[in-house]
């Protein structure tokens, strides 16, 4: 019809212009990953890129290996006796599954948010300050200031600063999830995994976390798997969405949230099944 | 399987809700052409009266849609389908005042015989009812060839509207006594060309339900 047409183009001027934003460095790039549990094949032909500075988010019910995912980033997965990778994930362009690739190399570049706070028996400062110790930082004032950065960086010190020689245990789980994201900080990391990391904190701690993720997006690159749609469509910039180990939409969050290309992605976040 | 039956239901039940306001205006604009083809005051001032029942219409699907988005935080489609109800119920409300306007052009001809058949007027009114209904069905079934429909039918109403208007200045130049009754006429091919120009926007929402993009078929 006529009367489209001419909206049409226009629409299609306008997504070109918007595929056309300045490119963004890529952090992860993950090609043709295919991953198994024994027979099971858990990860199909996964390709996604995932750039610096962003919060990308990864969506999909139980199952659908978003987490086995997010653990292959930092090579947790190989902990499982009956896995087995075929394909690249290129960490700032260097292959982490490569024979060479030093694991622990990437473990000090990739922090990690579990889903239950796993604060160490410890004090709060020597949960901050034992990852800068094993890196042989010996000196009592620069741990200081890391402690004291960390704890800032993760919005927990004004909480915690009359008390850090104090067990770690005695936080709230809210607490101690930030108290985590700190110790995270305090080796200074490129890239923040979180596996469902408010999935056991009460609303008000939920939302303290989600702004501290929109707060650290501008000097690391945070990658979050969560069962929580709304908290993605919150605070990512970008949703996959997973089903049955593929990826069956990656995008913009606002286009997933609003406007999402496949159908089976709509039916997801609606709540039509999972 | 459906995980969200309730909140399926409570989006029909918001369908419900638009067709009944979608059909108080239908009917609305029935009688205001009835009340001025038979001179009956008396059918107008009741359209007048019975307008506020629209905009309660239009309130309930207001608070409604607000309660929905509160409670059921939707996404994508269905959060579409909230907000286009909540645009929607706009127009039509719109189109049951345009039938009110049509109303109070009728008593003040009052009794006075018209001065012409009035065909383009009828044709016009009888588009739009055909425009609104159409609209209405395919707000319900979501479909879109329909709603294209009623964007092409409004380009009749459009020329309608421009003969009927270029027909009422020359009947004036002809009728020169009968100036105020020529300008209420005027008026009401406006209020249906209007009215018209909502269904339009109707069927430009439906398009924005089905396709997440925006259309302008107005133009």
């Amino acid at each position: 019809m006529a009367v489209l047409t001419d909206r049409e183009k226009t629409m299609m001027k306008q997504e070109t212009q918007n595929a056309e934003e300045t490119p963004k460095r890529v952090v992860y790039n993950t090609k043709d990953l295919n991953l198994w549990y024994g027979e099971g094949h858990a990860l199909k032909n996964i390709n996604l890129a995932i750039n610096e500075n962003e919060v990308t988010a990864i969506i999909g019910p139980s199952g659908c290996g978003k987490s086995t995912y997010i653990k292959t980033l930092n090579r947790m997965v190989e902990l499982v006796p009956t896995v087995r990778i075929s394909g690249e994930i290129l960490y700032r362009e260097r292959n982490i599954l490569d024979k060479n690739f030093k694991v622990e190399d990437l473990r000090t570049r990739v922090g990690m948010v579990f889903q239950k706070p796993n604060p160490f028996p410890k004090s709060i400062y020597e949960n901050i300050a034992y990852g800068p110790k094993i890196h042989g930082i010996r000196s009592k004032k620069i741990l200081d200031e890391i402690v004291e950065k960390s704890l800032r960086g993760a919005a927990i010190w004004d909480e915690v600063k009359d008390r850090l020689n104090q067990n770690a245990y005695g936080l709230s789980g809210g607490q101690q999830q930030r108290l985590c994201i700190a110790r995270c900080l305090a080796i200074e990391p490129d890239v923040i995994l979180m596996d469902e990391p408010t999935s056991a904190l009460d609303p008000i701690s939920t939302l303290k976390v989600e702004e501290l993720v929109q707060e650290m997006k501008k000097d690391y690159s945070i990658i979050i798997v969560t069962h929580n749609m709304q908290q993605a469509a919150r605070i990512s910039d970008k949703t996959a969405f997973f089903l049955n180990g593929e990826v069956i939409e990656f995008a913009n969050t606002d286009k997933i949230f609003s406007n999402p290309s496949d159908k089976r992605t709509e039916d997801y976040i609606t709540g039509r099944f999972g | 399987m459906v995980v969200r039956e309730r909140f399926e239901e409570d989006l029909r039940e918001l369908q419900n809700k638009m067709l009944e306001l979608g059909n108080f205006s239908a009917e609305a604009l029935t009688k205001s052409l009835d009340s001025l083809e038979n001179k009956d005051i008396e059918a107008a001032l009741e359209i007048i009266e019975d307008d506020t029942k629209a905009d309660i219409l239009e309130e309930d699907i207001n608070d409604f849609a607000i309660l929905l988005i509160a409670k059921q935080q939707p996404v994508a489609v269905d959060l579409r389908r909230i907000i286009v109800a909540i645009k929607i119920a706009n127009d039509i409300e719109r189109i049951a005042d345009f039938a009110v306007n049509i109303a109070k052009s009728t008593i003040r001809i009052g009794a006075e015989p018209l001065v012409k058949p009035i065909e383009h007027i009828r044709e016009m009114h009888r588009l739009t009812l055909q425009m609104l209904t159409l609209s209405l069905e395919a707000f319900n079934d979501e479909d879109l060839s329909k709603a294209k429909k009623v964007a092409e039918m409004d380009d009749q109403v459009d020329e309608l509207y421009g003969q009927t208007i270029q027909d009422l200045l020359q009947l004036n130049q002809s009728n020169p006594g009968h100036l105020p009754q020529i300008t209420q006429l005027s008026f009401i091919s406006r209020y249906l060309e209007r009215a018209a120009d909502h269904v339009t926007n109707i069927a430009e929402h439906i398009f924005y339900l089905v396709k997440g993009k925006r259309y302008d078929l107005n133009n």
